[in-house]
């Protein structure tokens, strides 16, 4: 292998970090699930360079199969997310997470 | 360097810096255009990873699903349009502290670890073993499953979270 399984484990960190800092920063209800999708990619980045360098060997699809059920799920979470910030705005006019706190005490 | 390790330099360039712009664009439609690239160069690992079905997957559900999903829920908001004149909150130096602290971590655990390397190559027909992974039922034909019915739980929510009272 010409690229070294560190240098894809640093890039997704570098990803899944950057992903974070967004999610937990941003105040746009959109933003944020944009940020989470980005963590969720980082996290498939990591499937797949460890089925790539480790799991090739045993010669089982264990890294594929994850990495697609993780796309599942990341696409039911963007299409109810993006549904709760639609409702959002029609009823509330906003999508800023911080103008929705109606749940704290 | 080789070829590939250049090509992977190019696609870290576009996926970090894709997601870089998707947190501190100020406009939220510029950052749905920088969560695109950086898919696109996510899109690029896995072609170096040799996972090619899983590059046209994160192609098709991510740029052409999600990202479109996000363009459309950002236009059907007038206001979200426009630049905002603040878009971070006043957590966002603990965020970022709390990140940069996550990756150091992260990094210092991965320099102590000595990762190993495979001269082994995937088989030539790993797509259709995969997808007779996904149905055969000494695999994966469980979690398949339940990921349809996961799908069609995530269709009907939306449907019905989204539509007019």
């Amino acid at each position: 292998m010409d690229v070294p399984l560190s240098w894809y484990l640093v890039v997704a960190a570098a990803l899944f970090c950057i992903g974070l800092a967004g999610a937990l920063s941003r105040r746009n209800a959109i933003a944020v699930l944009m940020g989470v999708e980005l963590m969720l990619n980082a996290v498939n980045v990591n499937l797949l360079a460890f089925w790539r360098h480790v799991e090739v060997v045993k010669a089982t699809l264990s890294g594929q199969a994850f990495a697609i059920i993780v796309i599942t799920v990341a696409a039911a979470e963007a299409a109810v997310g993006l549904a709760l910030a639609i409702a959002l705005y029609r009823t509330r006019r906003t999508v800023d997470v911080e103008d929705v706190d109606l749940m704290k005490l | 360097m080789t070829v590939s390790q250049v090509v992977f330099i190019l696609l870290s360039i576009a996926a970090l810096g894709g997601a870089l712009g998707v947190v501190f664009a100020r406009n939220l439609f510029r950052a749905a255009l920088a969560l695109v690239l950086s898919f696109v160069g996510v899109a690029g690992f896995y072609v170096l990873l040799e996972a090619e079905f899983l590059a046209m997957v994160q192609i098709l559900v991510y740029v052409g699903a999600i990202a479109i999903l996000i363009i459309f829920a950002i236009m059907l908001s007038r206001r979200m349009m426009s630049s905002e004149t603040q878009p971070w909150n006043e957590q966002w130096v603990g965020a970022v502290v709390v990140a940069a602290a996550l990756f150091a971590a992260l990094v210092f655990i991965l320099s102590r670890v000595d990762w190993p390397a495979t001269e082994a190559q995937v088989p030539a027909d790993s797509i259709s073993q995969l997808g007779q992974a996904l149905v055969s039922p000494d695999f994966y034909v469980l979690p398949f499953e339940v990921a349809s019915v996961l799908l069609l739980v995530a269709l009907v929510g939306a449907v019905i979270i989204a539509r007019e009272q």
